[in-house]
């Protein structure tokens, strides 16, 4: 394993500009190509797309958590100005009156609850669509939707996920029996013998409150039927094109070969843009129907309502641990509060409490997930995708631990870790690809040690006496995680050389600005020994490649970079089987540059790309010679056996002001380990980026809904995203330990920053309290509620009390 | 409720002469009339920033600002931006090698915020870069890189300026300086 020691003077890599050519591209900070376009307004996003004649729709929704509806009048918003048709559950087609499918099914799934296209009689929570207005412009279309009376008569709600299990609670629909959804009883090892022989047990609960997404572009879909060939194209503001698809053909019944999905540039995904939503199948729709392109684009309130949110988790953990502090076994039940739909199924607490072991030995666990429905809108994977809580229930009571036998918080970890030794290591668990969770390289404790030596952890104490001396309260905190990346089953790509020479790489693969064009485009270049700016990108078209599965979960890098990697190298070997041929050489003496194929030999025996494309092509009743084969393209499907783990530790230096509550970050730490690195440019701004996400998970963001299950923080001022003042210069340091999972040796880097982010913030903020007795079990801790904790502690009290 | 309303204005050093409906915003009348696309929309509610434009070299919210009150000005959108020659500007160049996008999505604001901190201030600490941007909010970026790049166009700015100073200006605003 080779360490990457940045850290003594950190700074970002220089990069490489277009013009620069690097001995390999792999490996190299060069700049991303899609930037000239955007840097200069020129994207296309779903909404910048002209298309001629569109109309515009607006969505009416249930501004309740839970009602029948009783009667829908549309009468006076048929006659407003600019209107062409209002869609309700009644003008559907009938494939798509039944409820949208469970895009990931699972056995455990006991009662299985997903939205309807539009609300046929009983409304789940507020936002939920009840009518669709087309119209000439997006405010006519809103303005008619304030013409429309619907009749409902209001349901009791449930809102929260604790008491929505008890006997007395209503239920969220009137079909459903109970509002536990799935309860999946799991684990491994004799927890009973564990517990039995523990020296010490350590207990407690934990809660992460709900957030959202947020990418700045907010979703959006754009519909054209070409009645002279059947085909329908839909744009989307999505992650997953070939699900779309898939959704979609059920949905309208339509013919799989007349439909296409295009995803061109996106705003940020963050994971909620994985999902199918009603409003993507009814554009579609109006779109055959009218005859006419239609666009719906999300406004930022729909977006609170509708786009699918995350982490609303309570996390009960007891640890048994030997007089050392050695873990022997845990028992942990976790409830999930999942909303009124299970759109993903109940992958994402799954795979939340699949991730609690992370780097540490843990010899047996039990868990008790419990699933829970409520009247609020549905979640699903955002960012860092159930890791988040897992690694704050986890890091928090391994804090605890170390309060409660009297341990340095990093003792505790190191002898509980994982050892390289042990690599391959089988945590015991299956994951959520169904495969044992076998964590396949990684080196956990150099990664917190390195993590802790830059933090200058040591020396910490020193700080913090200086502070109090003064009156100041600073604090250290830190988290450890192990992330599953690179999911399969597969993420494809082809590569073809065109008759002009140059190169084209096409996959399914979803970018929303993690570059997936530059790094495909280094990744091909190095195969075939061009440069980057003979290559060119397309992704996210189901026309252009048959199968696909989209971009999250950390997974493309490790699947379709491999594919692009092995794609490229089956060309090169064509190259140089038909080079050899016409230029009566053999593929040993051949080299490729430039585009060009040479004799090494005789540089002056040489082939363009252009030509060899060219003769690949065929020409008719010609029969190629052996070794020989039609065309100089190739698309490969890798298909990793299973995840690959990455892993990291993040240290968190705060400062914390008792009088408002508010925090201010000092210094953020993190080492990183996810194997190779392709660009490592864009890993940095990846882990940047993903810290900003999770420091707004610590300190900021935090969905509301009030009893009634009423959202209550429903715009950027309720609820907010962390600004640039929010958002400290994370001092990194990179670890790499290449898999052997992938031939590029590659895993996944887009979440890592978010995923300990709130365990480390939280646990610095304790530790600058230390002194007070207090242990902080939820996030995020926002300003006020904060002062609350302090406050309801008795803080202020003992600070201004006298000193014994 | 729509009564039209003649404007004239400048976008991007080009004169427009346009009737206009006196309740559409100034980003709609950008995005849909002149198919400026340029100019994001993503909040509609003045907060995230990523629809700021110049309105008479002044940042300004587009999506707050209805396209009347925009009569007689001189306004810049991200599309104005890049130098005469349609390559990228000073400040773009550095976004670029800065790695300060990544969806691009809040970027057009970035670009045109930074824009006017530049024209104000070509020597500006890191601590007035970052307050400069408060106002936009990104989610993908975590910010450090915008505010290193402001920071390098800036050096740029400067070092390009004691070379040739009229020069210079017409880099910081784009076409309408």
């Amino acid at each position: 394993m080779s360490v990457t020691r940045t850290f003594e003077a950190y700074a970002p890599p220089s990069s490489l500009s277009d013009n620069e050519r690097p001995q390999q591209y792999i490996g190299s900070p060069v700049q991303r190509t899609e930037d000239d376009a955007l840097l200069q307004g020129l994207g296309q996003y779903v909404d910048d797309l002209k298309l001629e004649g569109v109309l515009h729709a607006a969505v009416l929704r249930s501004p309740h958590a839970h009602a029948t509806i009783d009667a829908i009048d549309t009468s006076a918003a048929r006659l407003m100005p600019g209107v062409v048709k209002i869609y309700l559950y009644d003008d559907l087609p009938e494939s798509a009156k039944k409820r949208l499918p469970v895009l990931v099914p699972n056995p455990a799934i006991k009662q299985v609850m997903t939205q309807e296209v539009l609300a046929s009689r009983e409304v789940l929570c507020v936002g939920d669509p009840v009518a669709f207005v087309v119209a000439t412009q997006r405010c006519l279309a809103e303005d008619a939707c304030d013409a429309i009376v619907v009749e409902y008569q209001v349901l009791p709600a449930v809102a929260d996920c604790l008491h929505a299990l008890q006997a007395s609670s209503p239920t969220i629909h009137s079909d459903i029996a109970s509002n536990m959804a799935a309860n999946v009883k799991m684990g491994f090892g004799d927890i009973g013998d564990a517990f039995a022989k523990a020296a010490h047990r350590v207990r407690d609960t934990f809660w992460i409150n709900r957030g959202s997404a947020h990418p700045m572009e907010t979703r959006g879909y754009a519909a054209r039927f070409d009645p002279a060939t059947g085909d329908l194209c839909v744009w989307s503001s999505g992650q997953t094109p070939h699900l779309e698809k898939k959704n979609l053909i059920d949905v309208l019944a339509w013919h799989p070969e007349k439909l296409r999905v295009i995803i061109n540039d996106v705003g940020g995904g963050f994971g909620p843009k994985v999902m199918f939503y009603p409003e993507e199948a009814l554009v579609a729709h109006a779109a055959h129907d009218l005859g006419q392109p239609v666009k719906w684009i999300e406004d930022r309130r729909e977006h609170f309502y509708t786009a699918t949110q995350e982490r609303d988790q309570w996390w009960d953990m007891e640890l048994a641990l030997t007089a050392e502090g050695k873990i022997l076994g845990l028992k942990l039940i976790m409830t999930h509060d999942n909303g009124a739909y299970l759109p993903w199924g109940i992958i994402m607490p799954y795979i939340g409490v699949t991730t609690t072991p992370g780097p540490y030995v843990i010899p047996c666990i039990d868990v008790d997930l419990r699933v829970v429905y409520t009247n609020k809108n549905a979640t699903s994977p955002v960012r860092g995708a159930g890791r988040p809580q897992a690694v704050f229930a986890m890091e928090r009571i391994m804090d605890k631990v170390a309060h409660t036998l009297g341990m340095d918080r990093a003792r505790i970890r190191e002898i509980n870790f994982v050892q390289t030794e042990q690599m391959p290591y089988n945590n015991g668990f299956i994951y959520r690809d169904g495969k044992p969770m076998v964590y396949d390289t990684g080196d956990y404790p150099q990664c917190q040690a390195l993590a802790l030596e830059l933090a200058d952890y040591e020396n910490f104490p020193t700080r913090q006496a200086a502070a109090r001396q003064a009156g100041r309260y600073v604090g250290i905190g830190f988290a450890n995680f192990v992330e599953g990346t690179g999911l399969g089953p597969f993420e494809g790509a082809t590569v073809r050389i065109q008759q002009d020479g140059r190169v084209t790489v096409l996959t399914a693969a979803c970018p929303q600005g993690q570059g997936h064009k530059t790094i495909f485009a280094q990744i091909c270049a190095d195969q075939l020994g061009v440069p980057m700016s003979m290559i060119d990108v397309i992704t996210a078209d189901t026309s252009t490649i048959s199968m696909g599965i989209g971009t999250f979960a950390s997974r493309i890098t490790a699947t379709a970079g491999n594919s692009v990697y092995l794609a490229g190298k089956s060309v090169r070997d064509k190259v140089l089987a038909l080079g050899a041929f016409l230029l009566q050489a053999t593929p040993e003496d051949l080299t490729l540059r430039d585009g060009v194929c040479f004799v090494k030999s005789n540089p002056a025996l040489s082939k363009t790309f252009a030509e060899l494309a060219r003769v690949s092509q065929g020409m008719p009743g010609f029969s190629f010679p052996p070794g020989v084969t039609n065309g100089l393209e190739d698309t490969q499907y890798f298909s990793p056996s299973q995840s690959t783990y990455c892993n990291g530790t993040a240290v968190a230096e705060i400062e914390l002001d008792t009088d408002t509550g508010q925090i201010k970050i000092i210094r953020y730490c993190m080492s990183h380990d996810s194997g190779n690195l392709i660009n490592p440019l864009l890993v940095d701004g990846q882990i940047q980026g993903s810290i900003a996400h999770g420091i707004g998970n610590a300190t900021l963001e935090w969905m509301r809904y009030d009893e009634q299950a009423q959202p209550i923080s429903t715009n950027f001022a309720e609820y907010l995203l962390p600004t640039s003042t929010d958002v400290p210069h994370a001092q990194l340091v990179h670890l790499s330990s290449p898999t052997y999972l992938n031939p590029l040796g590659v895993k996944g880097a887009g979440e890592g920053g978010t995923i300990p982010a709130a365990a480390a913030i939280v646990s610095a903020i304790e530790n600058a309290l230390t002194g007070t007795g207090l242990f902080l079990k939820e996030a995020p801790l926002t300003p006020p509620r904060l002062f609350e904790i302090l406050h309801e502690s008795g803080f202020f009290k003992a600070v201004h009390a006298p000193r014994a | 409720m729509q009564e039209d309303i003649q404007i004239h204005l400048t976008v991007n050093g080009k004169p427009h002469d346009c009737s206009v409906s006196t309740r559409k915003s100034l980003a709609d009348f950008l995005r849909q009339d002149l198919k400026l696309t340029g100019t994001h929309v993503g909040c509609e509610h003045g907060v995230c920033g990523a629809c700021t434009v110049l309105v008479n070299h002044q940042t300004a919210r587009a999506c707050l600002m209805l396209a009347v009150q925009a009569d007689q000005c001189e306004v810049t959108t991200v599309e104005g931006l890049a130098n005469a020659d349609q390559t990228l500007s000073v400040l773009q160049q550095a976004f670029k090698e800065s790695h300060a996008l990544q969806c691009g999505f809040c970027t057009p604001g970035m670009l045109t915020t930074l824009t006017e901190l530049l024209a104000e201030n070509l020597n500006p600490t890191e601590d007035e870069v970052r307050e400069a941007i408060t106002g936009n909010l990104c989610r993908c970026t975590g910010y450090q890189p915008i505010i290193q790049a402001g920071l390098l166009a800036a050096q740029r700015l400067r070092a390009l300026g004691e070379q040739a100073p009229a020069q210079a200006s017409t880099l910081t605003g784009g076409s309408t300086r």
